[in-house]
Parts: C-alpha cells; sequence; structure tokens
C-alpha cells in the first residue's frame, strides 16, 4: 500500500491531499487493504452463510432463555397489573420508564451514525452504520414495550392515537404523552424504512450470491427485483439521501418529545429548560456505548478487521468523549441553576438529595462512569486499547441507566410534600423483565447478524472505489 | 465473443457488454457514442461516479414529490389537532388557550418526517420500476455479477446506429470481457427516449 493510499483514506483529508500528512500507522485506516469488488462482496456477504460458531449458539440459547422469562413476565404483569413492579405513589414511574428512556436513547446513536455521519460526508460510518442500524431497531423494540405495559391496560394502547371513536373522545393533543407516541412510532417506522432502503442492492447480491435456491429465492423476494439499472440507482441516490436529511431532525426530536414528558412537568429536577439538548447527549453517549460492546465481539467472531478498523474505534472513543462532556456540562448546569433559583426543594433536590440522599451511591456511579471513566479517551493508546474500549462502554451503559434512576426515582421520591416521600425498590419482576429485554434485544441483534450482511457491502465497494480514485487523483502531481 | 439469445419483446435490450471495473464501463460507453450509439443503460453494482453525467440522466424529481407529501402530512396533522382541540373535543385544562400553535408543532412535525420518508421509499422503488419479477437481462448468462463485482453495458432496442460486426468490435476494443447481441439490430421504434425501459 502506497503512502498516497493511507492518507488518502482519512477522511477530510480527500482528494486534494493534506501536504504534510504526518505518516500513517498501518491500521489508521478506514478500509485496510483494498481488497477487489469480488473479495469485499464474498467476504460480507458470507457472514450469512458461515457455518454456526460454539460462540453464537451459546450466544443465542441465553438470549432466547431471557426472551422466554421477558415474556413470561409481560404475561405476569399484564394478568396481575403492574402492582407485581415496585412502583409506588410516588415514585410511579419506577423501572418501566428508566428502561424506556434508556432503551430509546441507545438507538440513537444508530440512526447518528448512518444519518447525520452520512450528511457530514464522514466516509468511516460506512462499514458500521447498517450494524448500528439494526441495533436502533431492536433498542426501539425494547423500549416501545415499556410505556405499552406501564400503561397497565396495554389493550387500549390504541387510545393514544386519534380515531374517530364511537365514544366520540380524542387524545389530548397538548400533553406531551401523545408527542411520545407519535416521535416513537415514527422513529421506529422510519428507521425500518431507511435501513430497508440501505439493504436493498445487499439483498439483490445475496439474490445473485446466494448459495442454496431456496436462499437465493427468499433474498430475491425482498430485493424486489432491483438490478442496478441507471434508472434505479438515479432515484435511489436521492432517496437515500432524503431518508438521512429526514432522519437528522428526527433523531433529534425524538429524545427530546421523550425530555418533554419530563421537563413539562413541575416536579423539581425534571422541570428545566436544559433537558432536550441534555437528553440528545445523553442518549448518543449510551448509543455509542452500545455500538462499541456489540461491535468489539462481532468483529471478532466474523473477523471483519480489515473494514472495521481501529481508526473506527478511535472516532467512536472520540465522539464518547464528546458526548460524555456535553452530559458533564448539564449535570454542573442542572447543579448550578438550582442553587442559582434560590428554590428550596430544587436546592434540596441538587445539592442535598442527589448526592447525598438515600440513593447517593447511585448519583456518585453515575457520575464515575459517565464523567470519569470517560477522560481515559483523551489518549490516543486508550482510544484504540479494545479491552479497556469494551469495559469503559459497559460502564457508560451502566452509568446511563443510573442517571435515567436518579432522575426518575431519586427525584420522585422526594416530592414537594415531605409526607408523601416513599423509597422506590425494585421488585424481582422489574428486575427480571430488564434481564429479559437485554435477551431480547440479544436475540434480534443475533438473528440480524446471521440474516442479513451487516456491513454494507455495495456501500463498502463503493466506497473503495472513491479511495482508489482519489489516491489516483493524488499521485498525479 | 458473442452469442445469441432469443428474440426480444420490445422493451429489451439488443446488445449488452461485460466490463470488470466503473471507469472500463465509461470508456465502453464513449467509445459506443463516438459510433452514433445513444440509448444506453448501464447496470453497476454500485453508483458509478461520471455515469450519470456521461449519460444525460437529469437529477431524480424524487425530491418534490417528497417535499409536497411532507408538507400535506404536515399541514394535515396540524389541522387535524387544531380540529380536535378546538371544534370537536375542546377540553379546558387550566384555561390555556384551545388552539396552541406550540404544543401542535411536535406531531405535526413528527408526521411531516413519517410520510416524507414513506414517499421516498415508495418512491424510488416505483420510478425504478420496483418491485419486478423478472427482467429480460436476468436472462444474459453471467449478469447475475451486476451484483457483486461486474459494469453490464446496454443498448435498447430502437437505436439505429447499432451494428452487429463494428459495435462488438468497438467494444472488446474498449475492454469489454464479454459482448452478448440479446437480437439483431434492426432498429425498433418502441424505447422511449432517455435510456429507460
Amino acid at each position: 500500500m502506497t503512502q498516497g493510499d493511507r492518507s488518502s483514506a482519512r477522511p477530510g483529508s480527500g482528494a486534494a491531499g493534506a501536504p504534510g500528512t504526518p505518516p500513517a500507522e498501518a491500521g489508521d485506516d478506514i478500509l485496510i487493504g483494498r481488497p477487489s469488488d469480488g473479495a469485499l462482496s464474498e467476504q460480507l456477504l458470507s457472514t450469512t452463510w458461515r457455518p454456526f460458531t460454539g460462540g453464537w449458539k451459546l450466544a443465542f440459547a441465553i438470549s432466547g432463555a431471557l426472551t422466554l422469562l421477558l415474556f413470561c413476565l409481560i404475561t405476569l404483569t399484564v394478568l396481575r397489573g403492574i402492582g407485581v413492579w415496585g412502583n409506588n405513589i410516588p415514585v410511579a414511574w419506577g423501572f418501566g420508564i428508566i428502561n424506556f428512556v434508556w432503551w430509546i436513547g441507545i438507538g440513537h446513536a444508530g440512526t447518528f451514525i448512518s444519518a447525520i455521519l452520512l450528511l457530514l460526508e464522514q466516509h468511516w460510518r460506512t462499514s458500521i452504520n447498517r450494524f448500528t442500524e439494526g441495533m436502533t431497531l431492536f433498542a426501539v423494540v425494547q423500549a416501545g414495550l415499556f410505556p405499552l405495559l406501564h400503561l397497565g391496560r396495554p389493550w387500549f394502547a390504541y387510545w393514544l392515537f386519534p380515531y374517530p371513536s364511537a365514544m366520540g373522545v380524542w387524545p389530548q393533543v397538548r400533553s406531551a404523552l401523545p408527542w411520545d407516541a407519535a416521535a416513537v412510532t415514527t422513529y421506529f417506522s422510519v428507521s425500518v424504512m431507511f435501513w430497508y432502503l440501505g439493504l436493498i442492492p445487499d439483498l439483490a447480491a445475496l439474490r445473485d450470491r446466494g448459495p442454496t435456491r431456496a436462499r437465493r429465492i427468499v433474498y430475491g423476494i425482498f430485493a424486489l427485483g432491483f438490478c442496478g439499472s441507471v434508472q434505479q440507482w438515479r432515484h435511489y441516490k436521492v432517496a437515500y439521501l432524503l431518508l438521512a436529511g429526514l432522519a437528522t431532525p428526527l433523531v433529534l426530536s425524538v429524545h427530546s418529545v421523550v425530555s418533554l414528558d419530563f421537563a413539562t412537568t413541575g416536579v423539581s429536577g425534571w422541570h428545566s429548560t436544559i433537558f432536550p439538548p441534555f437528553f440528545v447527549a445523553g442518549a448518543i453517549l449510551s448509543g455509542f456505548a452500545m455500538v462499541l460492546v456489540l461491535i468489539i465481539p462481532a468483529r471478532r467472531v466474523f473477523q471483519l478487521h480489515n473494514v472495521i478498523t481501529p481508526w473506527h474505534f478511535d472516532a467512536m472513543a472520540k465522539m464518547v468523549l464528546i458526548t460524555s462532556w456535553i452530559v458533564t456540562y448539564s449535570y454542573i448546569a442542572e447543579i448550578f441553576i438550582a442553587w442559582y433559583s434560590g428554590e428550596r426543594y430544587e436546592m434540596y433536590q441538587h445539592l442535598v438529595n442527589r448526592p447525598f440522599g438515600w440513593y447517593g451511591w447511585a448519583f456518585w456511579l453515575m457520575v464515575f462512569c459517565n464523567c470519569v471513566v470517560t477522560q481515559l479517551f483523551w489518549s490516543r493508546r486508550m482510544r484504540r486499547n479494545l479491552t479497556v474500549l469494551f469495559v469503559a462502554a459497559l460502564l457508560i451503559n451502566l452509568g446511563m441507566w443510573l442517571e435515567r434512576f436518579e432522575i426518575i426515582v431519586v427525584s420522585l421520591s422526594r416530592d414537594f410534600l415531605p409526607s408523601a416521600w416513599h423509597l422506590f425498590v425494585p421488585t424481582w419482576v422489574d428486575l427480571g423483565i430488564l434481564a429479559g429485554t437485554l435477551g431480547f434485544f440479544g436475540l434480534l441483534f443475533l438473528l440480524f447478524l446471521r440474516l442479513v450482511p451487516f456491513v454494507p457491502v455495495a456501500e463498502m465497494k463503493q466506497m473503495r472505489a472513491e479511495l482508489v480514485a482519489g489516491a489516483h487523483q493524488e499521485a498525479r502531481p | 465473443m458473442t452469442e445469441r439469445a432469443r428474440t426480444p419483446p420490445d422493451d429489451q435490450p439488443v446488445v449488452m457488454a461485460e466490463f470488470a471495473s466503473g471507469p472500463a464501463l465509461l470508456d465502453g460507453i464513449r467509445a459506443l457514442r463516438g459510433c452514433g450509439v445513444s440509448r444506453f443503460d448501464a447496470f453497476t453494482p454500485y453508483e458509478v461516479e461520471g455515469l450519470e453525467d456521461l449519460l444525460g440522466v437529469r437529477r431524480s424529481r424524487l425530491s418534490w414529490i417528497v417535499l409536497v407529501v411532507g408538507l400535506i402530512a404536515g399541514g394535515g396533522a396540524y389541522l387535524l389537532q387544531w380540529w380536535i382541540n378546538v371544534i370537536d373535543y375542546p377540553l379546558n385544562i387550566g384555561g390555556r388557550p384551545y388552539h396552541s400553535a406550540p404544543a401542535f408543532i411536535p406531531i405535526a412535525f413528527e408526521m411531516t418526517v413519517l410520510f416524507a420518508s414513506a414517499a421516498a421509499l415508495f418512491s424510488a422503488l416505483v420510478l425504478g420500476g420496483l418491485p419486478r419479477l423478472w427482467h429480460p437481462v436476468f436472462e444474459v448468462e453471467g449478469f447475475e455479477r451486476a451484483t457483486i463485482d461486474r459494469f453490464w453495458l446496454a443498448v435498447g432496442a430502437g437505436d439505429a446506429a447499432l451494428d452487429r460486426t463494428r459495435d462488438t468490435a468497438v467494444l472488446e476494443a474498449a475492454g469489454a470481457m464479454r459482448v452478448v447481441w440479446l437480437a439483431d439490430p434492426p432498429a425498433r421504434p418502441a424505447m422511449p427516449p432517455g435510456g429507460a425501459w
């Protein structure tokens, strides 16, 4: 590989080439080795037909068992009512809403990578965008379960949508809850459409290259007859860009709307104008952490070291560091504003109850996970150390879960009226449902890894062609 | 190498040529255009830079469809909320105005995005002629590599400038790995202009 090859691979250096770019190390590239179109297709499509490994089967068995647990506990919750959860008055939101906010936040990094980084022409997103879009879809599935169950009577969920009912009643659209229903269902639908549109060329490739006739027929049906003609690409390209353009404000709106469920109420610790940006930054932080948790093992199992390179980990760790600082700033701003307001309940909530109250340990653990651990990523060596990244990512996921615990449980348990104060303790059903959604998420993800090529093949080939063309241009005087 | 397949219906390509790379495909088009041939189509595993410019393909009108659908959906969602809250089922919540514009914006925005996205997806499919169970090009031997690593050039029926012997030689000289004639060149006037069929 020539020097020109490597430096052209760095996003930002582009065809013009940055004179004086420092010599890049091996692995400092978004696609190692420039494999041919055929070789890339073979490598990336074959993830769907390679033999199952023992590790995959074990993971599948564990996820399957947890999924079973989830559905048993959902049945229990629906039969007995949400009294089997630890929710009480005043802590009426409990684990259900913590898990909802946590899961939907995790989804955000997927859309961030696939849409926002596409518009910003960050080429490194190509190899991980489908992977993270899959993560988004499955995280939103988990998130969607919770508000549904938390209704207590999930069979009436359709009351949230406007339909001409015989009762003559309409939803109250000035409340944040119907906004939430609209935002989450839109987010899921648009994510599915964006994901499917991106998949079509690769489904067509699987139709043409699949090892068995049955596979070719099934993939052929989903490929819809796509054959890569000029007309098809012409409209496809514009549709893909438009979907990215639409998904960009959408992803920012979803967690903003979720945060409005809190911010529009009067509870101290919730009633804050910083919530929308604070929630979005936290969502992207937890999402990038989840991407790292999933992609480090997947890359190893499927031997994708040439397409998911240290460069990608470096870039993702930088995103973790940036969003972690936005979150840290928000924590500080919340505490400062509470003090500056001079309001008794606000000051008590932020200066006494959160750090030193009954749940003080959760606050300090959250600060450790979300603000302290991430500081490791100032170091380039740490950004590229997969063990450090993996452990840090797990801790950040824990930290972001605790942040929602902090916002929901800790705020509600110390309401305005001291006589109403009540602590919250989760029941085994709460913990089982949380574990169950982790398993269900894992199950869907493991199936996704086997059913479709999780690195976008056509986009990778196109990126490779552009990298090669860029290198030629650079080599010219 | 030339082959002969069965007689095609009117909307079929007459000659197809296989290339190993995008730039080679562009060379093939330029060479054939030099002979006066104009009705091109191409089948590629990914978008080839410069192909659309070379064929003079205009930008897709899809954006306009998406814009219109998005505006209708957003406006419709706003109107629906207004009708629900002001006309059909007004609820007095602490004396706040029934027509609360800021509170109607989130749902109007979400519906704009939802319907505009659906319009983008379905327009891309329909304008691209999908779903389609069968396409004449699928019958060409080796065409399945068009989604993997081969770049196919096609010239449609109705191009009077085609000449079997000359064009085979021209394409092979331009780097075609294979030239396949699906029919004899006699012109059929059925193909619409612009390379689409």
